[in-house]
């Protein structure tokens, strides 16, 4: 053991003024939730990577000189960044510009048609996943609220949907419906509900029987105002998390369905269809399929670990 | 015990029957009848086709006619070559159970080593690359992953060694095997690995493997005899819907490789509009799931005898 002088010590006497004092300021759940997701360095720069597709995919399209329908057949199967100069300017004289991703089969410009497919495929995920999120809390919230036989009936109900395959529903709804980009949220909405339905519902028993619950309800709250303003909100955190879990197997079961050919109808194209397309010339002309399977593997990804950073920002003990 | 299979099975037949009642209302939803063609076909045949087929009925006899012929394992003529439908599953689904067994074996094997290995080495550049792996199999949609595996160890590789060592398409020999089962399983390895790392991290943490540690075991004893035997549960209890996973993954990786498989014969169908073989496809492959997840909880329940004292609820 080392020996240690003893003058190094001194007495600082007792500090009465601050003894009650807190050291550091008070922050609310979310402020410290975010403090953390904050030093998660990957989970940031998945969002910055979400935030650069949605904002491309509504932006690029109106300043991008070509359009996703237009048909260059001088110049079909082009490579990267190839010239074209058939795009005439005010005066008529031909313009510069390039293919930046070449173009397909059909001699359309693919930079711009998976911009334009990123419309369509991120629109179906976030409007598919929005209506189960609804749906999924209703549900979940009146089913855990309640309890008893009507808990009993309606996870009877969520237990047999979530045995039959999802896939094979969405197939059958798929021919049924008429073909069109609501068909596919629908589809998806109709099965995909029921997890976050469970979710919310084991949520809320946990959370009803608390102090605060009681307080509302000796206050004369109604079991919706309790529902809606007491018990939701503190489950938001466990549902944002699935919320950002849920897009990726939305945007999967988008490009599934293109690849079984019942993905949104022809004037449109999404990710899924390009992929397609690009599935039969991808032998000869591997760029057609690599660049929309880049898209969609990109975002799957940076959903996926945004996920996992909120989670972990959220709830520090999951941390593993 | 008993009252949990009891129930268990009573979910089993009511899902299996609403599989069965919502498959045949949704076909009765589609426009147009099957003998609706280019042709066209004089009023008496129409009506002695509608007729031999039980058409001319007001629906709810043709459900129930439906209804039994099912129970009878009869699900009608597909209507491309008029052959059994029943016939037609019974030849492209061992096909599709081989294919499904071999990639559900191997992602599970690999996903618990490497969910083993990940926990292990936690921290380190080997937990890294495992869990990289097991991002890009969440993220990477098994269609893609069967074009890449096609176009680079398929194509490339044997023009590049003029050795051909996998082939692309077709499910004759071994070669013809790898690339599909690769690509089917490639999703399963991610699932199945981060819960196999975080249960194993669980356990790893808990007081008796200080003991065993304490006791002087060797690391490999504690791992593969205490660890993994305990952590290896919950990797169990995902099988059921694993398996679905692998097996709706089939269909589009066995169209891709041209397996003659049941997914295959399911996509045709779709393009065809080929009513009778897809309502018969989706029933069988929907009934089989639901046993799987049957037969998985079953045995879940035998593993882990806490399940029934929740009420087999999970």
């Amino acid at each position: 053991m080392e020996h240690i002088e003893k003058n190094k010590f001194q007495w600082i006497g007792p500090d009465p003024e601050n003894r009650e004092g807190i050291s550091r300021p008070s922050t609310t759940f979310l402020r410290d939730a975010m403090g953390r997701f904050a030093k998660n360095k990957i989970a940031i720069v998945c969002a910055a990577m979400i935030i650069l597709m949605i904002l491309g995919s509504i932006i690029i399209p109106f300043f991008s000189p070509f359009e996703g329908r237009e048909q260059h057949y001088s110049h079909t199967n082009a490579g990267v960044w190839t010239a074209c100069e058939q795009l005439k300017d005010a005066d008529g004289n031909p313009e510069l510009h390039h293919h930046v991703f070449g173009t397909d089969t059909l001699g359309r410009d693919l930079f711009t048609r998976v911009w334009e497919g990123g419309r369509v495929s991120l629109f179906i995920a976030f409007a598919a996943v929005f209506i189960n999120f609804i749906v999924g809390i209703i549900y979940g919230g009146i089913s855990g609220y309640f309890g008893g036989t009507l808990d009993n009936i309606m996870m009877r109900v969520v237990e047999v949907i979530n045995g039959i395959p999802y896939l094979i529903i969405i197939v059958l709804l798929m021919m049924i419906l008429p073909p069109g980009l609501w068909t596919i949220v629908i589809a998806y909405a109709v099965t995909g509900w029921t997890g976050m339905a469970r979710l919310v519902r084991g949520q809320i028993i946990s959370l009803k029987e608390q102090e605060f619950v009681i307080a509302a309800k000796a206050m004369g709250g109604s079991a919706g105002r309790i529902i809606a303003r007491h018990l939701i909100p503190n489950t938001l955190s466990v549902v944002i998390v699935n919320v950002t879990l849920a897009i990726p197997s939305a945007i999967f079961t988008e490009a599934w369905l293109s690849y079984l050919g019942l993905g949104v109808p022809v004037p449109l194209s999404s990710w899924g269809t390009l992929a397609q397309a690009g599935q039969t010339a991808f032998q000869t002309y591997p760029l057609q399929l690599v660049v929309p399977a880049a898209a969609i593997c990109i975002t799957m990804l940076s959903f996926n670990l945004l996920g996992d950073g909120l989670r972990d920002a959220f709830d520090p003990k999951l941390r593993k | 015990m008993f009252k949990y299979i009891l129930k268990r099975l009573a979910y089993t037949v009511v899902t299996v029957f609403v599989l069965v009642t919502l498959t045949f209302f949704m076909m009765q939803l589609l426009p147009g009848d099957p003998f609706t063609g280019e042709k066209k076909i004089p009023d008496a045949v129409m009506a002695s086709m509608k007729a031999k087929y039980g058409l001319d009925k007001p629906v709810y006899q043709q459900y129930i006619l439906y209804v039994g012929n099912v129970l009878h394992g009869d699900l009608g003529v597909s209507l491309d070559d008029n052959r059994s439908v029943t016939d037609k599953l019974l030849t492209t689904f061992p096909v599709s159970a081989d294919l499904g067994i071999r990639a559900l074996c191997f992602a599970v094997v690999v996903g618990i080593l490497l969910g083993i290995l990940a926990a292990v080495k936690r921290g380190t550049f080997w937990d890294s690359l495992c869990m990289f792996i097991a991002l890009l199999g969440v993220s990477v949609p098994s269609f893609i992953v069967a074009a890449l595996l096609q176009y680079f160890l398929g194509l490339k590789l044997y023009q590049w060694t003029g050795v051909k060592l996998f082939a692309i398409t077709g499910w004759k020999g071994m070669n013809s095997k790898i690339l599909p089962v690769i690509a089917m399983g490639f999703g399963t390895i991610a699932t199945v690995s981060r819960l196999m790392r975080t249960s194993m991290l669980d356990v790893l943490g808990s007081d008796y493997i200080k003991t065993a540690k304490a006791k002087g075991l060797s690391q490999a004893k504690i791992i593969w005899k205490h660890g993994v035997r305990n952590a290896i549960l919950p990797v169990v209890t995902i099988l059921g819907p694993t398996t679905a996973g692998v097996l709706t993954g089939g269909f589009v990786v066995e169209s891709i490789f041209s397996i003659p498989g049941m997914g295959k014969s399911f996509v045709t169908g779709i393009q065809q509009v080929n009513y009778t073989m897809i309502m018969g496809t989706t029933i069988f492959y929907g009934t089989f799931l639901i046993l799987c997840n049957l037969v998985v909880d079953l045995v879940y329940g035998l593993i882990d005898p806490r399940v029934k004292l929740a009420g087999g609820s999970k």
